[in-house]
């Protein structure tokens, strides 16, 4: 048995048993969470069915490869796995083309590669930086964004460099 | 509109370069295979998706949320002093940050977006430095369980897919803090500027 066997049950048990001490109505919540998880699905769905058309297309025909190619120099520098060049230039862009992309690169590569999880850690340690800023600017009646795309561009690299780097320190390559 | 040129530029580069590698034969099985995988995905990675979303319901009803935004307070009246002395904006800002801790996207974009309404009031359509620092920290993001993620992983075969969780932080908290630096510099050097 390892720790992280013991996580999930543990973190299970705890927020029920926290949340039935407060006389919160556990399992209502539960399902009514899982039905929200639904609709988000059921959103991604088209999404997806269009974007791994285009990214398993792109892989077979070789281009996927020439891309990764292309920054290969580049990123190698900057101890970034080429394989995800794909995956940063999209994820600014587009939040359901980058799950499409990074799900590829971890059918492709396995999950526990060094390539999967790299691909795993910048999903979930970066934004869709292009739609946000227009969403929060968009509503707010801003024109002048002034610095905020070069500032989120530096944090997009900076995570992009950091996930490779989290998963050497952790798993090694 | 971007997206619609990112997909014909991909389904385009995908032809030209199977006629060219002669592989034509694979990029038409991809396309069918492609379609088939995004089912297969979505259906394997629904369960896990809907239980991890079940639970931070269960930890948003607890208080769990409310009790974050508190904590952040402190540190969000030093990182945003201007607007953080509003007391709504505030209460909306530290919600949207816990909210965006807790993965719960669809909540934090609408607090995040009334906290930026209320920021933005009387700048004429320029964004103010907090506001711009406001932005940059949506745009990082900041994720105590990628719920997400972990649901790809485990439709990949992965069998413990919650382990990249502290290579995730590590990785939010540098990128996080570099965004936060260059919204500071980047503020700086466009003021010296005549």
């Amino acid at each position: 048995m390892s720790l992280s066997s013991l996580v999930i049950p543990v973190l299970l048990a705890g927020v029920a048993s926290f949340g039935l001490g407060k006389r919160v109505d556990v399992y209502g919540a539960l399902t009514h969470g899982a039905e929200a998880g639904l609709t988000v699905l059921l959103r991604v769905i088209p999404a997806l069915v269009g974007l791994l058309t285009a990214v398993s297309m792109f892989r077979a025909s070789g281009a996927m490869e020439w891309l990764s190619g292309l920054f290969a120099p580049l990123l190698e520098r900057i101890g970034i796995p080429p394989e995800t060049a794909p995956l940063m230039l999209v994820r600014p862009v587009s939040g359901n083309g980058a799950l499409a992309v990074a799900s590829d690169l971890m059918y492709t590569y396995g999950p526990d590669s060094y390539v999967g999880r790299v691909a795993a850690v910048m999903l979930g340690s970066t934004e869709t930086t292009f739609y946000t800023i227009a969403v929060y600017f968009g509503s707010a009646g801003i024109h002048k964004t002034r610095h905020t795309i070069p500032a989120a561009l530096a944090a997009d690299l900076t995570g992009f460099i950091a996930s490779a780097l989290a998963v050497r320190i952790f798993f090694g390559t | 509109m971007a997206m619609a040129w990112v997909w014909t530029g991909m389904v385009v580069l995908s032809l030209v370069f199977g006629l060219l590698t002669g592989s034509l034969d694979a990029v038409a099985n991809a396309a069918l295979e492609g379609a088939r995988s995004a089912i297969d995905l979505s259906i394997s990675m629904a369960g896990v998706l809907c239980l991890w979303s079940g639970v931070m319901e269960v930890m948003s009803a607890c208080g769990l949320s409310a009790s974050l935004s508190r904590t952040f307070r402190p540190l969000l009246r030093r990182l945003l002093p201007n607007a953080c002395r509003d007391e709504e904006t505030l209460a909306a800002i530290s919600a949207n940050v816990s909210a965006n801790l807790l993965g719960l996207g669809n909540a934090a974009t609408p607090l995040g977006i009334r906290a930026a309404q209320r920021m933005s009031r009387g700048c004429g359509g320029t964004a103010s430095d907090e506001l711009c620092l406001l932005v940059v920290l949506n745009t990082a993001s900041i994720q105590l369980i990628p719920a997400t993620i972990a649901s790809v992983r485990a439709a990949a075969g992965c069998r413990t897919p919650f382990d990249i969780l502290p290579a995730v932080w590590l990785a939010s908290v540098l990128s996080v803090a570099a965004g936060l630096t260059a919204a500071r510099l980047l503020s700086r050097a466009g003021r010296s500027r005549p």
